[in-house]
């Protein structure tokens, strides 16, 4: 028990409002490593972390960009360079007929793009996370809200922090153990 | 005045939730679908017929790897017969899910929180039987990766200016995409299933699935993010596949076939069929799940209004395709208007005319739209008149184009029907293992739609 690591702090909340109300008032405090959680997704909990750019939409960007070049270029080579074929003397760079496998495949490659970044930059999947050895932290799938701070943050000390926590009113407060 | 400025629009319809509900009541009432509630008789029976159906199909598919397409009824001049008929009708009932996930959710339409889920595997599974019918339709379907562009030694490639090759790429592309939108909702409350179950084998089976999703407020936000993404990518995408999918016919000199109106037309048809069976889906399913407090009269109310508007798109489309035939001056062209009308398949053309056009009129009625039975008979008749439709437009213009000599007519086999209905078969059947397994309302959206969520945003 001594030597064991402590991964942060938790305090649960019961209603949305409190939750935004104490992380706004965490990330006033000067903490910066802390996570918020709740049972659905809330902007303003995110905006009150400060956390404001999430990096999906670059990811999407490039991926659609690249199913775009990628697709037409396919045919253009395959068409023109790869097997030309010669039907009825009509050009090999058809353009116009490859607009339709272009359009497809800078959807699908941007599709997959925004699920695969989603996913890479939330570290997902991950089968083991220390929050989950927190018994109250099945409720975030319920009607649990929960503000965490990491024991890496600057700020961090367990006697201070949790002194800061409790002054938030919380439901309760857990010590995370990592 | 002042009173009915503040008079919110649609005050008077029914809400898209029923009241008294919190947070936790939505997740055990969901989660118990599918965690607490025990195999009922109606369930096993239910399915058990369904997978009976399945197994007829698997013995006509036997027999048709074993035998070739010619046990079926094709020959010329109609070599696409059933096949087509039911991929056209399949892919266009796929299309309302993908609406009500994608296009909905970017117009901001509240009722669509509690229908996508099922409406989306509704989307899966449709899309699973319809890319079957293409591949049987092959005659060596075991080859079917030929389709794709991939360096082989036989130096192939496919025809890249050809609409059949587009519709692979369109349809391979939709069915990915939905799988992926589909799995990409369903992460949060496979991990609600995970915290609630009580087995431990159950637990571990859904965490896996869960990817170890712990709401997260960062994860929320990307997570928002790519959903929006992908809603915004597959509106495009939804509207492009059943386009590709008339390109197949327009792209095509036969008479009937070769028309603009095609794309507009199939598009509104496909989302006509769609929500057709989004009823014929949801009416039994919130009766026997009693999730009528999550899937309300609005829903059933929202979704016939959008029958009743895509309806007439489609009579529009048949009224124009008309037009242009006789105005045209194609002899051709004409005559496949006379031989709609007067040929050997008028009692289809009839039928079909009376099944999507003049019985559902009954829906201007809001009795009726608020009617469980007429709705759901209703919804019925539309996949009965857009199955027609297909058959009208694959078959009655096949059988006469251009020659006499090569006028034909078309008889479907046990075979074609056994493959039809087997379908229907594997379509309800992986509807009742969903229910069965996986959450089939969305539980964080759903948690998101009440007030005390709101309060936050509005602040």
């Amino acid at each position: 028990m001594k030597d064991e690591k402590i991964y942060g702090l938790m305090a649960e909340f019961v209603s949305p409002e409190a939750v935004v109300e104490a992380a706004r008032r965490t990330y006033q405090a000067g903490y910066r490593k802390i996570d918020a959680y709740s049972p659905f997704p809330i902007e303003e909990l995110s905006e009150a972390i400060g956390f404001h750019n999430n990096g999906v939409a670059p990811i999407c960007l490039t991926g659609g960009l690249l199913g775009c070049i990628g697709g037409f270029m396919l045919q253009w080579w395959i068409n023109t360079i790869n097997y030309p074929v010669n039907i009825g003397g009509r050009p090999y760079n058809s353009w116009p007929a490859f607009i339709i496998v272009t359009f497809e495949m800078t959807i699908l490659f941007g599709g997959l793009a925004a699920v695969a970044g989603m996913l890479m930059l939330n570290g997902l999947p991950q089968p083991y996370h220390p929050v989950f050895n927190v018994p109250q932290f099945s409720g975030v799938t319920r009607d649990r809200f929960f503000v965490l701070v990491f024991s890496t943050d600057p700020q961090y000390d367990p006697v201070e922090t949790r002194r800061f926590l409790e002054g938030l009113s919380p439901h309760s407060i857990a010590e995370v153990p990592a | 005045m002042v009173q009915a400025i503040e008079v919110e629009p649609g005050e008077n319809k029914a809400p898209v939730m029923a009241s008294g509900h919190t947070f936790g009541s939505i997740t055990d009432k969901v989660s118990a679908m599918v965690l607490t509630r025990p195999l009922t008789k109606g369930w096993i029976f239910g399915f058990a017929i369904c997978f009976l159906i399945l197994q007829w199909m698997l013995y006509a598919m036997c027999w048709l790897f074993f035998k070739g397409v010619g046990v079926w009824g094709v020959n010329i001049p109609i070599g696409w017969g059933f096949a087509i008929v039911n991929f056209v009708w399949w892919i266009g009932i796929g299309h309302a899910g993908t609406l009500i996930s994608a296009i909905l959710l970017l117009l901001r339409q509240s009722w669509r929180n509690s229908i996508n889920r099922f409406a989306e595997a509704m989307t899966l599974f449709a899309v699973a039987c319809a890319g079957m019918f293409p591949i049987f339709h092959l005659g060596r379907p075991w080859v079917f990766y030929w389709l794709f562009p991939y360096p082989n030694t036989m130096n192939y490639w496919p025809n890249f200016r050809s609409p059949l090759v587009w519709d692979v790429f369109a349809v391979s592309t939709y069915g990915t995409i939905s799988l992926v939108f589909w799995f990409v909702g369903l992460i949060p409350d496979l991990a609600t299933m995970r915290d609630h179950a009580e087995k431990k084998w159950i637990k571990t089976v859904y965490g896996m699935l869960a990817l170890g999703w712990r709401n997260s407020t960062r994860h929320w936000s990307r997570y928002e993010t790519a959903y929006l993404l992908l809603g915004g990518l597959a509106t495009p995408l939804v509207l492009s596949v059943h386009t590709v999918v008339s390109f197949d016919f327009a792209i095509g000199i036969v008479p009937g076939w070769h028309t603009t109106i095609f794309p507009p037309y199939f598009v509104a048809g496909a989302i006509y069929s769609g929500f057709a069976m989004v009823l014929v889906l949801a009416i039994p399913i919130r009766k026997f799940y009693h999730l009528e407090d999550f899937i309300t009269p609005r829903h059933l109310e929202n979704s016939a209004m959008v029958m009743l508007a895509t309806g007439w798109i489609v009579a529009y489309g048949y009224a124009f395709e008309a037009f242009m035939n006789w105005f045209g001056g194609d002899q051709y062209e004409s005559y496949v208007r006379w031989n709609r009308i007067h040929g050997p398949y008028a009692p289809w053309y009839i039928a079909l005319l009376m099944c999507n056009i003049l019985i559902p009129q009954i829906l201007w009625w809001r009795k009726v739209r608020l009617s469980n039975f007429w709705l759901f008979m209703i919804s019925m008749d539309i996949l009965i008149g857009m199955w027609l439709e297909r058959f009208v437009i694959v078959v009655v213009s096949l059988h006469r184009d251009f020659l006499t000599s090569s006028f034909g007519m078309y008889y479907p086999t046990q075979f074609d029907w056994a493959i039809f209905i087997g379908t229907l078969g594997f379509f309800t059947a992986c509807m009742f293992l969903f229910l069965r397994l996986l959450p089939a309302v969305p539980i964080f959206e759903l948690r998101s739609l009440l007030p005390e969520a709101k309060a936050v945003e509005h602040e």
